[in-house]
């Protein structure tokens, strides 16, 4: 059991205890154990790289397990300190060659070196590759440094400092004005003044007063808070606390989604530590301050991750939003004062704290201060997690950091703010990303989904793709919302299977108007801007689906066709084997025919044929 | 049916009726789906109205009123996973599997299932079955993986 920390004194003597043996000269090993590398199976790698370690009789070396380092792209990630000595795609099976020639002898292995796509360059540190070099990793840095599960490993980097000055340093009123000035705003989609929301809670009637972390991440294509969770659990869970003095909350809250259970693990051995450390529960280090976090787990509903619904869920019941005229930070949880942020913006509080509002602010556009994490997906080379400072150009994170289109194809359009967002296309790509610019141009900033799309993507498929999650997901509690998205997804089906009219368009925009004025929340109010955007960026994509009944993307699987050509199969039976739907007929060494009427467009034969016969038109 | 074991996850709770949403989630993860005889007994020792209940259990996609197979196979359609072919990947599941989403094969083995966004975009397409995922999926990968698991 460890010892309780009973003054800040004692966090500054832990603190110091921890470091006083860290040598800048030692050699120790991060390893990526974030959720995308687990996919390529860093925990062997971890394994082997112990094992060899002992067999070695190697005993100086630290293996740091970290959580997500974000270059997801190349996961096994591995990073060799002192020099930073960065070698991706690890596998077990390298192991033995990392340890006899790095580790021991200092020899950098070029095999296992990053090689930059565009100009075939071996990179061998860390910090020169240009996926990390054109970041500013102040929250996700942190990640590389520590263990997730480890409170000491938070501490030694300087954790909970930021909580003991504002106990014993500062006032809430202090603490509010700080954040104020700061200019945070809520990195959750609609971007409010973290600030405003503190106070008027502060301010509020009514006892006890609750703070929520919303790590409910619904937006498909966004993972950023569950690697800050996973990751870095002990920053929100400061944030937290620390917002929790200035509002006067004694409880709290940290709603996360059932699809994240490594993220639920951390946070929970987290909470415990905290506790052990008297970091949460009564007099947190020793101060008069008193509070706590549960956990609630979501149940798998989009919706819930609004904020009113959240609420409803927490209390038991289903997850339906509210009208906003009352609220949350007079009426939420319980229908007490409440504020609810989600995990990037509670992780920023320390960092707010620890730099000075006047520092912080520095950082960013006018009114976007600071940095924001993106999760940079899609047709993009270095899929991963980039945290930049805000005002950035997309052309800067596409290209830069993302290191342009996978194979290269060419730039469509990226898809940012999730569900409620719109896509932006080429002639788009120098806007600087802050909160206000994407609004402007029919996005928005969302939670930081950003998806890259290329030329063999249909935006009309997009836009369908959206409208169908938002249908689904739809609580039904507002009849444009249920109703409506119903009717546009019908449209956009048959537009999709190459039966639309012209008309059709205009029914699109009507229901679009009437989605945004006649729905409670977020999720209806904003569900029109897929189709919005890509109406208005790609209407001749619209047309070539409605008047030439042709999609020039080939993806809409009613307007496609898998045909074999007949001077090229040689009736090698490969695709006929592999058909899981049995479309194909033909004999051996006889030509193959592929009957449409039962082919469901999997695209297998087209993938398995040596010779090139199979078509997709 | 074993009720102890609901009396146990009650009590974990304490007895609390704003816990309905944790208490189902304890008893999904007891019995991988929520039974009958579990949703009616926790009406009467809660004093929850059966409504409210069936409510809650309909409303959350985490929840399933019918028993499961062994293996849960989620095809992920977030919007990465969905621009690099995972409505392919779907295809070609419900075709290998002959059934459809929120379905159990025949023989048990199988339940499929969609889930928007595991978070391993990095990856995608993705499949998670059983709580690990397998990226990087195409058509023909997608078989063979489900073939793997149909024989244990």
């Amino acid at each position: 059991m460890a010892k309780r920390l009973l003054s800040w004194n004692d966090l500054k003597a832990l603190q110091k205890e921890l470091t006083k043996n860290i040598n800048p000269k030692a050699r120790w090993i991060a390893i990526c154990e974030g959720t995308g590398c687990r996919v390529y199976g860093c925990l062997d790698v971890s394994k082997a790289l112990e094992q060899e370690l002992v067999k070695q009789g190697i005993s100086d070396v630290k293996i740091m397990h970290t959580g997500c380092h974000g270059f997801c792209e190349r996961g096994t990630l591995m990073v060799i300190h002192p020099e930073g000595i960065f070698y991706s795609r690890v596998k077990p099976e390298d192991i033995a060659e990392i340890v006899e020639k790095t580790i021991k002898n200092n020899q950098v292995i070029e095999r296992l070196v990053y090689e930059d796509p565009q100009t075939s360059k071996k990179i061998p540190y860390e910090k020169d590759i240009p996926f990390y070099k054109f970041q500013k990793r102040m929250l996700l840095g942190q990640n590389q440094k520590i263990s997730p599960t480890s409170i000491n490993d938070y501490i030694a980097i300087g954790g909970y400092q930021a909580l003991a000055k504002v106990l014993f340093e500062m006032t809430s009123e202090q603490v509010i004005s700080e954040v104020k000035t700061a200019g945070l705003r809520g990195r959750g989609g609609g971007g409010f003044a973290a600030a405003r929301k503190w106070e008027s809670s502060r301010k509020a009637q009514g006892t006890p007063k609750y703070i929520i972390c919303n790590a409910d991440e619904g937006d498909p294509g966004a993972y950023m808070d569950r690697s800050v969770v996973e990751g870095n659990p002990h920053s929100v869970i400061e944030g937290m606390i620390i917002g929790a003095y200035a509002v006067g909350s004694s409880d709290g809250y940290v709603y996360i989604r059932h699809e994240y259970p490594l993220a639920l693990h951390h946070i929970t051995e987290a909470i415990k530590q905290a506790h052990e450390y008297g970091l949460l529960g009564e007099n947190i280090l020793g101060s008069k301050f008193t509070f706590d976090i549960k956990i609630s787990r979501g149940g798998g509903a989009f919706v819930a991750g609004e904020s009113s619904a959240l609420m409803q869920s927490i209390e038991g019941r289903v997850a339906e939003p509210r009208a906003k005229y009352v609220h949350m930070a007079e009426h939420g949880l319980y229908n007490k004062p409440t504020v609810l942020n989600n995990v990037e913006t509670w992780a920023n509080v320390p960092l707010i704290i620890n730099m000075g509002s006047a520092a912080y602010g520095k950082i960013g556009t006018e009114n976007s201060k600071g940095t924001k994490i993106f999760s940079l997906v899609g047709k993009i080379n270095n899929t991963g997690l980039v945290e930049v400072p805000m005002g950035v150009t997309l052309k800067q994170i596409i290209y830069d950091i993302g290191g342009g289109i996978k194979h290269g194809k060419k730039f469509k359009a990226v898809q940012t703010g999730g569900p409620s967002g719109g896509v932006l296309p080429a002639d788009k790509l120098d806007l600087a990303v802050d909160f206000d610019r994407l609004t402007e141009a029919g996005s928005m900033m969302g939670s930081g989904g950003m998806i890259v799309m290329d030329e063999d993507n249909c935006m009309v498929d997009v836009a369908k793709y959206f409208i169908s999650f938002l249908q689904e997901e739809s609580c039904g509690k507002c009849v444009p919302c249920r109703e409506g998205l119903k009717r546009m997804l019908e449209i956009l089906n048959k537009i999709t299977d190459g039966k639309g009219e012209e008309s059709d368009m205009q029914t699109l925009d009507d229901l679009s108007q009437l989605l945004a004025e006649g729905s409670l929340c977020g999720l209806g109010n904003t569900a029109q801007n897929p189709v919005l955007s890509t109406i208005k960026y790609f209407r001749d994509e619209y047309m070539a689906h409605i008047r030439d009944k042709k999609c020039p993307a080939k993806v809409c699987k009613a307007l496609i066709k898998y045909q074999i050509n007949k001077d090229k199969c040689t009736g090698c039976y490969l695709c006929f084997k592999n058909c899981p739907s049995n479309a194909i007929t033909g004999q051996p060494k006889q030509k193959h025919e592929i009957h449409q009427d039962k082919c469901i467009k999997c695209g297998i034969c087209y993938d398995v044929c040596k010779f090139d016969a199979v078509t997709k038109e | 049916m074993d009720l102890t074991k609901v009396d146990k996850i009650l009590a974990n709770h304490k007895n609390d009726k704003s816990m309905l949403v944790a208490i189902l989630q304890d008893v999904q993860d007891e019995f991988r789906y929520l039974p009958k005889e579990v949703l009616n007994h926790i009406n009467k020792s809660l004093d929850i109205p059966l409504p409210e209940i069936y409510d809650v259990s309909t409303f959350y996609k985490a929840f399933s009123l019918k028993p499961r197979g062994k293996h849960i196979c989620s095809i992920c359609m977030g919007t990465a996973c969905h621009v690099r072919g995972s409505p392919v990947i779907l295809e070609t599941a419900k075709t290998h599997l002959k059934i459809e989403p929120g379905q159990n094969t025949p023989n048990m083995q199988y339940t499929l299932n969609t889930v928007n966004c595991v978070g391993a975009c990095a990856v995608g397409p993705v499949i998670q079955v059983d709580g690990s995922l397998y990226g990087n999926l195409t058509s023909m990968k997608t078989i063979q993986l489900l073939k793997k698991f149909e024989k244990d």
